[in-house]
């Protein structure tokens, strides 16, 4: 089986690894340095991913662009509250959020492959073969769309994705397969962007998720805000100075920052200093960690109410619970070590590195996957309760939230109309009664043979599979006809979109020059074959048999330089098609003209 | 009736892949195809329990465990795209048989829709012997969202402590129908291991579904009632 490598997808840094026997690793890049910062960079000679990127953070603010799982599977509605805090710009299309890069408009799937593919490079190197296939994590609270938005960004970078697996039961997975723990655990995710919580039961190589909770929107970057918040008051009130328009000390300030916030973990004070424009001078700042943990101290709390939602779903309380676990970044925060300490009551485990815990998960994963591992097992949940809407508006649950995956559930549905012909369904995800106040997942219409009102019965199953990704299907009771159901994301890229950015993806990255090449002279073929056939279809019979032939020669010509990879053969085949088609293009040209010379005068008359 | 012949828990008798008849449980014995669970299947049969209320579960969670090892789309991974269906769609009804035996409340709630064919969702009836001091909750709980809007302290207050009170009582109402649900499953059970099939036996049998399912359908009632006053309190 082909080789399966684990990838944690992270807000601010991502990794790669693979189970090194029976030790799961990860992938060093050639400094070294395990951790891929989860930036793109748009310069002159082409895109700049990784710490190449984050170089460019203060020197080209707007063309650099990070924290962008933030905006995976969202709208531009979803994340107005914060555009301030970045200094690229974001626009929406289709439901997707576009980011503006020099003279680009990409979508968070294609900034995530760009990474994706970075990190993957890191991987052939490493082993000096090609990787077609990746395990990536997610937060666990992550919707259908921001699931999907993952999976897409995998394609895009020349990845099957095998399995999406939630960050804290990967991690579980990391920290299960060291320490052989058995009983009730506690994973707490606190990362860059995101938080979660899973509550789960390890027994005999099961780890069973009980409970899972979250905040898809809570995470390290929102310290960092509040730390730049202060500093642009002080700018502000000291030296008359705003950011506004001034991308570059923005993004200073940002960078400073999380700068001190780190050091504030292991020290009581950080001083912050920061060159300013138009010849200002400096600004310095000292920041205490008291006064850190007094700014941040609300956002905190806010981790505390999903843990016990977990809990009490899981129908445990904190006292039962063995062991806690800390994930991501941000915990090495002592406040946070501290709140988790009083919640559990407990001291929680923080050996496992935890910037590098998940993706060592996700290499389990992978290896489970591969057939490796043969005595682990995650059962994994559904973090949202999925439903659809019904009468009024209100939103009627189909599967649960904290349902083990995979699931499914099927629904019935017939017409109030004689000879009603279709039936519209729109899916949502969330806990609130309102189906305005949940997540648009997709719509779609079922067919319906007409027949009077309430006797046609098709039944519509809903399915979420192990990765937590849900899909459709509908079946005809009366006929027990399988339809096939067209769902249209209301948060997503459409295939056709996913395919036009897998061969962008090519086209974009410039050490792929070749390959580039190549994709542009097939692209070229395509629309050229394409426009042949038609030719053929609306006027072969203008076209001499000697034409004809010379025609269809020179079209497998080009198909069969299509299958090589050689780019300058296309091209040339491109030609030769091109000179044989020529005389029959200009027949129809003539015959167009005269068609349209016609109508005109038709009208006319 | 004449003779029954064993009933394998299987979609058909005959693998999808070999064709040959499948002699194995959940894999073919001839192709090791894993083959998918019947449809008509219940949640009792799949876990080869008979159709009793009280269940071991943590034997439950024993078997569930050992046929997660069995069907888990994560070890059909590169398998055929026929294989991965099966053990998805068979994962997905083994997940759902869980959930539902594991809860006794589900558990009875699916026993009554296979005995008795009810309606998925048994709707709530207030408990007749409550019904006065029902009627009274209500017109509490619907002063006590006034009095929150209006921002009365006084009510609030006092609202709050009778409404504490009326918690109570619909605690214990719960814990009662519950006692009684127990019993009803020890009765159940007892019909069951019987193995009679006589008038007599099909009446006590109807007879423990009715009350069980009026039981239900107070404790839903409950239920749904507490949620209200807890809403209302936080």
């Amino acid at each position: 089986m082909a080789r399966i490598v684990g990838i944690d997808l992270g807000t601010t840094n991502s990794l790669v690894a693979y189970m090194n026997g029976k030790t799961p690793t990860v992938i060093p890049g050639p400094d070294g340095r395990t951790l891929v910062p989860s930036i793109v960079a748009y310069t002159p000679s082409g895109f700049l991913t990784g710490d190449a990127a984050k170089e460019q953070l203060v020197r080209n603010p707007e063309h650099t662009v990070y924290s962008v799982k933030r905006f995976m599977g969202k709208g531009l509605a979803d994340v107005t509250q914060e555009l301030r805090y970045f200094p690229f710009k974001l626009t929406e299309q289709n439901g997707v959020i576009r980011l503006q890069i020099g003279n680009k408009a990409l979508t968070p799937p294609e900034i995530s492959a760009m990474v994706l593919k970075e990190l993957k490079a890191r991987a052939e190197a490493f082993f000096g073969e090609e990787i077609r296939k990746a395990v990536i994590t997610v937060p666990a609270y992550f919707n259908d769309s921001q699931r999907q938005a993952t999976k897409d960004a995998g394609k895009i970078a020349g990845l099957e994705v095998v399995r999406i697996v939630n960050e804290p039961t990967a991690a579980s997975l990391a920290y299960g397969l060291q320490k052989r723990t058995q009983g009730l655990i506690a994973v707490y995710d606190l990362g860059g962007g995101t938080f979660d919580i899973s509550i789960l039961k390890l027994k005999g190589g099961i780890f069973e998720v009980l409970a899972t909770n979250g905040n898809t929107h809570l995470g390290g970057d929102d310290f960092d805000r509040r730390l730049v918040d202060v500093m642009m008051q002080d700018l502000k009130a000291k030296h008359g100075l705003s950011v506004e328009g001034r991308p570059e000390l923005q993004q200073e300030l940002r960078v400073r920052a999380e700068q001190a916030k780190c050091r504030l973990s292991s020290d009581t004070e950080a001083v912050v200093e920061v060159p300013l424009p138009d010849g200002k001078g400096r600004y310095r700042r000292t920041f205490t960690r008291s006064e850190l943990e007094k700014l941040v101290d609300d956002l905190v709390e806010k981790t505390l109410t999903p843990c016990r939602q977990a809990l009490a779903d899981a129908a445990l309380t904190a006292t039962d619970v063995d062991e806690v676990v800390l994930v991501g970044g941000s915990t090495r925060m002592p406040l946070v070590q501290q709140r988790v300490q009083a919640l559990f009551g407990k001291t929680p485990h923080c050996e496992l590195n935890p910037d590098e815990v998940v993706a060592l998960g996700a290499a389990v994963q992978a290896d489970i996957l591969s057939g490796g591992i043969q005595d682990m097992l995650l059962l994994d949940v559904t973090p949202l309760t999925l439903g659809i809407e019904t009468m009024g508006g209100v939103m009627s649950s189909l599967i649960r939230r904290n349902t083990t995956i995979p699931t499914s559930a099927k629904e019935l549905f017939t017409t109030f109309v004689d000879g009603q012909t279709s039936v519209d369904i729109h899916i949502l995800q969330g806990e609130r009664e309102l189906a305005k106040d949940n997540r648009s997942l997709a719509r779609f219409q079922l067919k319906i043979p007409p027949l009077p009102a309430g006797v046609p019965r098709i039944e519509v199953t809903f399915m979420l599979d192990a990765n937590g990704i849900l899909s459709v299907t509908a079946r005809d009771v009366r006929t027990g006809e399988v339809q096939s159901i067209e769902v249209k994301p209301s948060y997503g890229l459409t295939d056709q979109e996913v395919e036009r950015m897998i061969r962008d993806s090519f086209v974009y990255a410039k050490q792929d020059i070749q390959e580039r090449q190549r994709i542009e002279a097939m692209n070229e073929a395509e629309s050229m074959l394409r426009a042949t056939e038609k030719a053929l279809a609306r006027a072969g019979n203008l076209a001499t048999p000697e034409e004809r032939a010379a025609i269809q020669e020179a079209v497998a010509n080009l198909k069969s330089t299509m299958a090589g990879a050689d780019h300058r053969a296309i091209r040339e085949a491109i030609e030769k098609l091109d000179k044989a088609s020529y005389s029959l293009a200009e027949k129809l040209m003539n015959t167009t003209l005269q068609e349209a010379l016609k109508d005109k005068k038709l009208s006319d008359v | 009736m004449g003779t029954v012949k064993k009933e394998l828990p299987l979609a058909r008798s005959m693998c999808w892949h070999c064709q040959s008849d499948i002699g194995g449980e959940y894999f073919c014995n001839q192709c090791v195809k894993v083959q998918p669970l019947s449809k008509d299947m219940d949640y009792f049969t799949c876990f080869g329990l008979p159709r009793k209320l009280n269940i071991d579960t943590a034997q439950l969670q024993t078997k569930f465990y050992e046929l997660s090892r069995v069907f888990h789309p994560d070890f059909f991974e590169g398998k055929s795209e026929m294989e991965r269906a099966v053990s998805l769609a068979n994962s997905a009804i083994l997940n759902q048989a869980y959930r539902t035996l594991k809860d006794p409340i589900q558990r009875v709630e699916y026993l009554l829709r296979l005995e008795a064919g009810a309606a998925k969702d048994i709707p709530g009836k207030a408990p007749a012997d409550l019904f006065e001091a029902i009627l009274e909750m209500q017109e509490h709980l619907e002063e006590f969202h006034a009095a929150k809007a209006e921002n009365d302290a006084e009510t609030l207050t006092r609202g709050g402590e009778l409404l504490r009170g009326a918690r109570k009582a619909l605690e214990a109402k719960r814990a009662a129908l519950e006692n009684r649900l127990a019993e009803l499953f020890q009765i159940w059970d007892k019909l069951i291991e019987k193995h009679a099939h006589d008038q007599a036996q099909t009446a006590a049998k109807e007879r423990t579904l009715k009350e069980m399912r009026d039981l239900l359908s107070e404790r839903a009632y409950v239920t749904n009632m507490l949620q209200n006053i807890t809403e209302a309190l936080a």
